[in-house]
């Protein structure tokens, strides 16, 4: 006899396995629509490879896998798809995911499929491609693909390969009447995943509360060295991890999977299922689930058909809408309440459970935790779910987390002990989502810190860059200051030349904007780039109205602005434009209009005859002015003087006269040179 | 049809916190039977008196928490604390003593932290241990057991707790007064010339340990609480009375026997520091938390000014639960293995 370990904790809730099991296996028959769900397993929704109104065959793919992580739909018999669209599914959250729809058509024809009559002839790629395309998902309830899970890498070493018989929830006995009615279907199912895994020993792990199961499993494998290990039943035996400490005495390192003990687990009705598809070539189409609860008549066991409505297979069973209030698919430990009878039967269905209201009462309220530690003597993960309670309730996360949160399977044994009724699962449920959330949250603050630190580091280099360049040019500036001041004071002030650089850039400046066409394209540039920010301005105000930001006041006053400088720089332009146009076409009503135009030209006309006459000529002529203006001014000053004003101006007057004296003294001296030159 | 959705589990067990309680207060009546047999109805009037004020002061408080009354009423912990002061206290306590002490075990010890399940300390305890601390000479005095002195009828004892000027109880020091105040005598003589002394331990208190013994036992048969702490408490104090009983001389610590059978060791060992609320939480913890108390009961009873030490090392050991939790956390699944790896 094997030994077999013990876990920690664990309860006995009442089994309640008898009133479904006395009868066989029943066919539920074909329902007149099947809902197909593209997500029916853990790992990416499967993609359709049919069309509305195309014609189906029973066993005819319908969705192919979306990547390595995703296992294929089939069509559970044949029909026509009807629709591909969002229908309520049986998810704990109520929500509704894609399915394909198919109205049958109650011919139940198979497509042409053939199984291999000797798969150890193959190879095990090929083996594994046959049980990824059957649409294998792990039938105890996770739904995780099955031939992911077994495609160890053979360096791994499988020691063990577990066969999960347990069936631990109260309620369920889809696994028991597996046992009971294809025993040799399991151990064929059992010996195909050994050819691939290559284990040293294959168990089937069953707990003793089955004991005709084991007795027909016993019978299938005398032979076979498969070996049925029988252990005490206590919940949740058929944890996996659970399972593999009771037949190993291992445990699975938290946050590690199986096979870094050298185990494969597998549940068997996923080796049945992994059975019919290499010996059959058989798809995974239909599933045995259990329907009971008193709010049944007719407790038993059906084979029924992927996508079949609860509804349709609780009709089977004789449901009394009266006396249910709640239909949980899966056990009374684990299971999930759906929000109404017509979401479909999926792979993971193992149980349809319509209790009645004295069978599984609605919890009282919940009381204060009086910390009497019952939780902690049943959890058999050996937390402390009273402490992580405390720290759920207090959102202390990160206490929480120390005490191994994520360690805790979910399985309910602490509420069910609870004595205050504590709805302690949960609250476990809630703080891993949000611990999950946080971390999301931290993730992404974490990259934008990141971020904005490079970018200060970036601005601040920049910034560095500018200031040494600065301190750079000041330095070569105040060493050319200070060559100047050594050569002698013969040499040029630098600073006045600067000046009478910047002076002449800004003259020839103003000479250049002088030029109308320049003024009309200074306009014409002003127009096009207001109009800019123009639409700038307003893609940021419809953008911001969109988000529903604060700024929209502040953007709508900025695009105000934009808009009246445009409209401003539009007339400018036009009104330029105008006056070019006039221009061009002198007339006589024009020109008395601009007295400004009229000087300008008169001025213009001057430097163009300038131009022409030579330095002398120029030189003169200056002169001439100058004394002109000398002897207005003296004039002006003696009619000041003689009218007796005030000593200011008398002042300003002389020191007039004053300067143009010296000016009219150095243009004769200028002019003289030119003539001598 | 309108489905109920509830998360699971669906199943719920048959235990509840008002069930726990009941079984507490039904595992107090040997104890208190045994108790009554050997001093009179003192203790029993304690617990009635001490169980109406428990009531009353917890519906007051609920009331001020603007809390249901019958929910919380219903759980029967302000029963459990009453009761289980009234124990506590000596018989024949005048009715103000208990009601200075329930007042300080429900509204500061329990409400004062927000009620059931959120004190930091045993809520008997605070008030015993307030009461001692304010009323020491009343505190001090316990009735002579039967067959030393004389007892006091069910009217007398109700004569001495309502009107406490009109009654002279007979008192006598109790055993563990007694160790305490010897320097002289070897334990043999000290035996001979008290009273008091019984087979093992005191008169009646000997016995009243073995009611509450097997209270407890029977406790942990219905799984109220674990083994851990009172095991614990029990075996530590037991080691260390052993570890200093030199056989018997003047300046013995008392034998492990008399220890175990004395005072409130058993009622505490399986009344109060069994107290989920204000002990340590693990299995590791809990046994932690115990042997302590056992440790420090002896420390106290034999070197420290008490002669019972019981209340005082509760509520050491309370303040000290929230630090032994952090360093006794189980090894949960899969973590030891990890740990194996890394190495």
């Amino acid at each position: 006899m094997r030994q077999v370990y013990d876990f920690h904790g664990g309860i006995h809730p009442p089994e309640n396995k008898h009133q479904s099991i006395a009868a066989p296996i029943a066919d539920a028959g074909i329902p007149e629509e099947l809902v197909l769900p593209l997500a029916q397993h853990i790992g990416a929704p499967a993609i359709p490879v049919v069309e509305i109104g195309q014609k189906v065959l029973k066993g005819q793919l319908i969705a192919e896998p979306a990547g390595f992580v995703s296992v294929p739909l089939h069509a559970p018999t044949s029909g026509t798809v009807s629709a591909i669209e969002d229908r309520q599914i049986a998810h704990p959250s109520g929500h509704s995911a894609r399915c394909v729809v198919i109205a049958t058509d109650g011919k139940d024809e198979w497509i042409d499929h053939s199984g291999l009559a000797d798969y150890k002839s193959v190879d095990r790629s090929e083996l594994l491609t046959i049980i990824r395309n059957a649409g294998i998902a792990g039938m105890g309830g996770a739904g995780f693909p099955t031939a992911v899970k077994l495609s160890v890498k053979a360096e791994v070493g499988i020691e063990t390969l577990i066969l999960n018989g347990t069936e631990c929830e109260p309620y369920i006995t889809a696994d028991d009447i597996l046992m009971r009615e294809r025993a040799e279907q399991i151990i064929e199912g059992a010996q195909i995943i050994a050819h691939l895994v290559q284990p040293d020993e294959i168990l089937i792990g069953v707990e003793d509360n089955k004991p005709e199961g084991i007795a027909a499993l016993q019978t299938a494998a005398e032979g076979t060295g498969v070996e049925i290990v029988v252990f005490p039943t206590k919940y949740p035996s058929g944890g996996e991890k659970q399972l593999i400490e009771i037949l190993t005495g291992k445990q699975v390192p938290s946050g590690g999977l199986p096979s870094a003990v050298g185990v494969v687990c597998q549940n068997i009705g996923s080796a049945v299922a992994v059975r019919d598809a290499v010996i059959d070539g058989r798809p995974l189409i239909s599933r045995i689930t259990t329907v009971t609860g008193e709010g049944v008549n007719d407790p038993r066991n059906y084979e029924v058909l992927l996508g079949s409505s609860l509804a349709y297979l609780l009709e089977q069973a004789d449901y009394q809408t009266n006396k249910n209030k709640r239909l949980i698919m899966g056990g009374p430990m684990m299971g999930f309440t759906v929000p109404d009878a017509h979401v479909p039967i999926v792979k993971t269905t193992n149980c349809v459970l319509a209790p009645a209201e004295t069978e599984l009462p609605a919890p009282p309220p919940a009381q204060a935790c009086i910390r009497c530690g019952m939780c902690a003597e049943a959890c058999p993960a050996s937390l402390l779910p009273q402490q992580l309670f405390w720290f759920s309730q207090g959102k202390e996360f990160e206490k929480a987390e120390q005490h191994n949160l994520f360690d805790c399977i979910e399985c309910g044994a602490c509420s069910f002990v609870c004595p205050s009724n504590i709805p302690l699962v949960q609250y476990y449920r809630a703080a891993k989502a949000e611990v999950v959330q946080l971390r999301k949250d931290a993730e992404k603050s974490e990259h934008s810190r990141i971020r904005f630190e490079a970018r200060q580091t970036r601005l601040e280099r920049e910034d560095a860059e500018k200031e040494a360049k600065r301190a750079a040019r000041k330095k070569a500036a105040e060493e050319k200051a200070r060559l100047a001041a050594e050569q002698g004071s013969t040499e040029e002030d630098p600073i006045q030349a600067a000046i009478e650089r910047a002076k002449a850039k800004k003259a020839a400046q103003a000479e250049g904007s002088n030029s109308a066409e320049s003024a009309g394209e200074k306009l014409e540039k002003a127009v096009v780039t207001t109009r800019k920010r123009l639409d700038t301005a307003t893609a940021k105000l419809t953008a911001a109205k969109e988000d529903g930001s604060d700024l929209v006041d502040a953007l709508q006053t900025g695009v105000d602005k934009t808009r009246a400088k445009l409209e401003a720089a539009e007339k400018a332009l036009r009104e330029h434009q105008q006056a070019a146009t006039t221009k061009e076409q002198p007339t006589e009503e024009a020109k008395p209009i601009d007295a400004a135009q009229v000087a300008i030209k008169k001025a213009m006309a001057a430097r163009v005859a300038d131009a022409d006459k030579s330095p002398e000529e120029k030189a003169r002529e200056a002169l001439q002015k100058l004394e002109a203006r000398l002897q207005k001014s003296e004039a002006r000053l003696a009619q000041g003087k003689a009218a007796g004003e005030e000593e200011k101006i008398i002042t300003a007057l002389e020191s007039t006269v004053e300067r143009l004296r010296e000016k009219v003294t150095q243009a004769q001296s200028q002019a003289n040179e030119t003539e001598v030159s | 049809m309108a489905l109920m959705r509830i998360t699971s589990p669906h199943a719920h067990g048959p235990m509840s916190t008002a069930r726990v309680m009941q079984n507490v207060l039904l595992a107090t009546v040997p104890g208190v039977i045994v108790l009554t047999h050997f001093f009179g109805f003192g203790t029993l009037v304690n617990i009635i008196w001490a169980s109406i004020l428990a009531l009353a002061f917890e519906a007051l408080a609920l009331r001020l928490r603007k809390r249901p009354l019958g929910f919380y009423l219903g759980d029967y912990s302000a029963l459990v604390t009453a009761v289980l002061l009234g124990i506590a206290l000596p018989p024949y306590s005048p009715w103000w003593l208990i009601a200075v002490g329930i007042a300080s075990s429900i509204l500061l010890a329990k409400h004062l932290y927000g009620g059931l399940g959120y004190n930091p300390f045993n809520p008997a305890m605070v008030g015993y241990v307030v009461l001692l601390i304010s009323f020491p000479v009343q505190m001090s005095s316990w009735a002579a057991p039967r067959g030393v002195g004389e007892l006091p009828g069910l009217l007398d004892a109700l004569q001495a707790c309502f009107t406490p000027g009109n009654f002279d109880a007979v008192t006598m020091a109790t055993p563990l007064d007694l160790l305490k105040q010897n320097n002289s005598l070897l334990m043999d003589d000290l035996w001979q010339q008290n009273a008091q002394f019984g087979r093992w331990a005191g008169i009646g208190w000997e016995w009243a340990s073995l009611a509450f013994l097997a209270g407890g036992l029977w406790l942990l048969y219905q799984r109220v609480f674990t083994w851990h702490a009172p095991i614990a408490m029990l075996v530590a104090l037991a080691l260390t009375a052993a570890l200093f009983y030199d056989g018997g001389s003047s300046a013995s610590g008392g034998s492990p026997l008399f220890h175990l059978l004395s005072g409130a060791t058993m009622f505490g060992a399986f009344f109060i520091i069994t107290d989920p609320v204000s002990s340590a939480v693990s299995t590791r913890g809990r046994l932690v938390f115990g042997a302590l108390i056992g440790l420090l009961v002896y420390l106290i009873r034999v070197y420290g000014n008490y002669p019972d030490a019981v209340a005082f090392a509760v509520l050491i050991m309370n303040f000290a639960a929230p630090f032994i939790d952090q360093y006794t956390q189980p090894r949960s699944y899969g973590h030891a293995a990890r740990r194996e790896d890394n190495e």
